[in-house]
C-alpha cells in the first residue's frame, strides 16, 4: 500500500483553479518530489495532504486513511516542515521542541529525551536556551526540521526545505535528510532546486498550471527529455539549426544561444565544431534543469 | 469510518503554551494588576472621592471608593481578556504564524481558538484575583461573598474573550482594532455603571447600558463585595453566558473562514 495516494485531486480558491486533477502515489521509504515553477500548485497540493486545505474534489489517502475524515489520526503520524518560518518566537529553541511535542501528546520525559536527541542530530545543542531572534536562518531551518520529526513521523512533508539558505547550511541539511532516508523515512518534498531534487528524490513529478507534466526517476526523466549531454553554442551560425534539424537532433533556439540535446551520436559535437567553428561552445552532461526548462518553458513566472 | 472530532481536551496543550510564555515574564504580568488598582483607589478615593461624597446604590449609601472598587476589577477582567483575544491572538495568528504551525499537528483550528478564548478568561481571572487581594486589603471587600469574584471573573472573561476573538476573525489589519475599541469597549468601560450608577442616566441610556456585558459583571462584582448576591445575580450570570454562547460559535466560524483556504 502506498503511504500517500492522491487521485484526481482538484483544488479551487474561489474562481482560481490551483490544482487541476492531479494523481500520484508515494511508496514507503522513498523520497518523492513535487517540482514546478511558482504557482504550479505544489504547495496547494501538499496543504491538502495534511488536512490544512479542504479538497475541492478527488481523493487523498494518507496511510490508507481518508484525509477528510481521519485528519487527526493522519496528522499525529506525519511531520510537516512548512515553507515559512513558523517557529514560536515567544519560546526558546528547546521549548519550541517540547511545546510542539505536547501538541502530539508525547509524555514530558520522552519529549525531553527526543528533543535532546534532535538538538544533537541537527547541531543545535549549544543553542538550546537561545531565543528565536538570536539564531541564524540556517539554524532556524534546522530547528523547523527537528520540530517536524519530534513525533517520529511515518511521513515527512517538506515544502521547499532549503530555499534561502547559504550553501553550507543547504549541504548540512541535505546530509541530515539523507540520513533520515537511510533510516527508512518516507519523504514528500517540493523544491525549486533541481540539484536538490536530483540528489534527494527517488521519483518526482514536474507540475505546471495545476497539472502533472511528467513523472519518473530523475535519471530516467533526464535520459528521456534531455538526452545524455547538452551542447551549448553561443551565436550559432545560420546553417547550424538546419544541420541539427536534418539529423533529427532536438534543440532549443534561444536567439543568441542554442541548446542541442545530444542523445546518441558520439561524434556530433566534434562535427558541429569542425563545420561551424562556433566562437564559444560547451558540451556538458544533461541535467534535470534542462528537463524542467524544456517542459515548463523559459518565461518568467511572477 | 468515523470522522475525527473537531473538539477534544487537547486544546489544553495550547493553553499550557500560553501559560508557559506568561510565566516567563510573570513579574511584569503581576505588577500591572497589583499597582493599577492602588493608583485608581488613590486617585478616585482620595482625589475625586472627596468631591463626590456618597453614592446611592440599591438603597445603600456607599463611599465613592466602595462604589468603584468592584467596577475596577470588572473592567480589568474586560481589558485583560479582550486584549488577549484581539491584539495578542492577532500577533500569534498573523505575524508569528503560530496557528499555522499548530495546524500541522493533531490540533484542530477549533481547539486553537477555544484555547485562546479560555486563555483570555484565565488572564481575566488572574487580574481580578490580584486586584481582589489589594481591594480586600484596603477593606473594600468585607464579605466572604467576594470570593465569588474568582469564578465570575472567568465567566466574564469568556464572554469578553469570545467577543474579542470574533472581532479578530474579521479584522484585516492590527490597526483596525482601534475601531471596536472606540465603538464598543471604551463606551462600555465608561457607561456600564462602572464610574457612576446607570439610574443617573436617561431611560434609553440605562437600557443601552444593561445590554453591555460589562454592566452585568460589574453588578455581580459589586453585590459580591457588599455581600448582597441574591437571585437577581442569576440573571446577570445568565446574560454573560448568553453573550458567550452567541460569540463563541461566531468566532469559530469566522476564524475557520479566515484561515482555512
Amino acid at each position: 500500500m502506498d503511504i500517500v495516494s492522491v487521485r484526481d485531486l482538484k483544488k479551487r480558491f474561489g474562481g482560481v483553479v490551483a490544482v487541476d486533477g492531479v494523481s500520484f502515489g508515494v511508496r514507503k521509504a522513498e523520497t518523492f518530489g513535487l517540482l514546478g515553477p511558482n504557482g504550479a500548485g505544489k504547495t496547494s497540493t501538499i496543504r491538502t495532504l495534511y488536512g490544512f486545505s479542504p479538497i475541492t474534489s478527488g481523493e487523498v489517502l494518507v496511510f490508507g486513511l481518508d484525509i477528510r475524515r481521519r485528519w487527526r489520526e493522519i496528522r499525529s503520524r506525519l511531520g510537516v516542515c512548512q515553507q515559512e518560518n513558523t517557529l514560536d518566537p515567544d519560546l526558546t529553541v528547546l521549548e519550541n521542541l517540547l511545546v510542539f511535542a505536547s501538541y502530539f501528546d508525547i509524555p514530558a520525559q520522552a519529549a525531553r529525551e527526543r528533543a535532546e536527541e534532535l538538538l544533537t542530530f541537527f547541531a543545535l545543542k549549544g543553542r538550546r536556551r537561545f531565543r528565536f531572534e538570536d539564531i541564524s536562518g540556517g539554524m532556524a531551518r534546522r530547528l523547523m526540521l527537528a520540530r517536524s520529526i519530534i513525533n517520529r513521523p511515518e511521513l515527512l512533508i517538506l515544502d521547499e526545505p532549503t530555499t534561502g539558505l547559504d550553501p553550507q547550511s543547504r549541504h548540512l541539511l541535505w546530509e541530515r535528510l539523507e540520513e533520515l532516508k537511510r533510516g527508512g523515512m518516507t519523504i514528500l518534498m517540493t523544491t525549486h532546486y533541481m540539484d536538490e531534487a536530483a540528489r534527494l528524490c527517488d521519483r518526482l513529478v514536474i507540475m505546471d498550471h495545476g497539472r502533472i507534466l511528467v513523472e519518473g526517476a530523475p535519471e530516467a526523466l533526464v535520459a528521456e527529455h534531455a538526452g545524455r549531454q547538452v551542447m551549448e553554442i553561443e551565436d550559432p551560425a545560420p546553417g547550424l539549426i538546419r544541420f541539427l534539424a536534418d539529423r533529427g537532433v532536438r534543440y532549443d533556439d534561444l536567439g543568441r544561444r542554442l541548446l542541442a540535446y545530444d542523445e546518441t551520436e558520439d561524434g556530433l559535437f566534434d562535427e558541429v565544431c569542425k563545420r561551424f567553428s562556433p566562437s564559444s561552445r560547451a558540451l556538458r552532461p544533461a541535467t534535470l534543469e534542462d528537463v524542467f526548462l524544456r517542459l515548463t518553458g523559459r518565461e518568467l513566472r511572477e | 469510518m468515523k470522522a475525527d472530532a473537531r473538539f477534544s481536551r487537547r486544546f489544553l496543550r495550547v493553553w499550557f503554551r500560553n501559560l508557559l510564555v506568561y510565566r516567563r515574564i510573570w513579574k511584569i504580568n503581576f505588577l500591572v494588576p497589583l499597582f493599577e488598582p492602588v493608583f485608581y483607589l488613590l486617585a478616585f478615593g482620595v482625589g475625586l472621592g472627596s468631591m463626590v461624597g456618597e453614592v446611592r446604590y440599591e438603597g445603600r449609601a456607599l463611599t465613592y471608593v466602595q462604589f468603584i472598587a468592584p467596577a475596577l476589577m470588572a473592567t480589568a477582567a474586560l481589558w485583560n481578556s479582550f486584549f488577549e483575544t484581539t491584539y495578542a491572538s492577532f500577533v500569534r495568528m498573523y505575524y508569528q504564524k503560530t496557528f499555522d504551525a499548530m495546524l500541522t499537528t493533531p490540533l484542530s483550528l477549533e481547539e486553537v481558538v477555544t484555547a485562546e478564548i479560555v486563555w483570555g478568561a484565565t488572564k481575566a481571572f488572574i487580574a481580578a484575583s490580584i486586584m481582589l487581594a489589594v481591594v480586600a486589603a484596603f477593606g473594600y471587600a468585607p464579605s466572604f461573598q467576594a470570593l465569588w469574584i474568582l469564578p465570575l471573573s472567568i465567566l466574564g472573561g469568556l464572554a469578553f474573550g469570545a467577543v474579542g476573538m470574533a472581532f479578530t476573525a474579521f479584522t484585516k489589519s492590527i490597526d483596525m482594532f482601534n475601531l471596536p475599541i472606540f465603538l464598543f469597549v471604551t463606551p462600555m468601560f465608561l457607561f456600564s455603571g462602572t464610574f457612576f450608577p446607570v439610574d443617573a442616566l436617561p431611560a434609553w441610556a440605562s437600557i443601552a447600558a444593561a445590554a453591555m456585558p460589562l454592566y452585568h459583571l460589574t453588578v455581580l462584582f459589586r453585590s459580591a463585595c457588599l455581600g448582597a448576591l441574591d437571585a437577581g445575580a442569576l440573571w446577570n450570570a445568565s446574560y454573560l453566558c448568553l453573550v458567550t454562547l452567541i460569540f463563541f460559535p461566531l468566532a469559530l466560524r469566522g476564524m475557520r473562514r479566515r484561515l482555512i483556504k
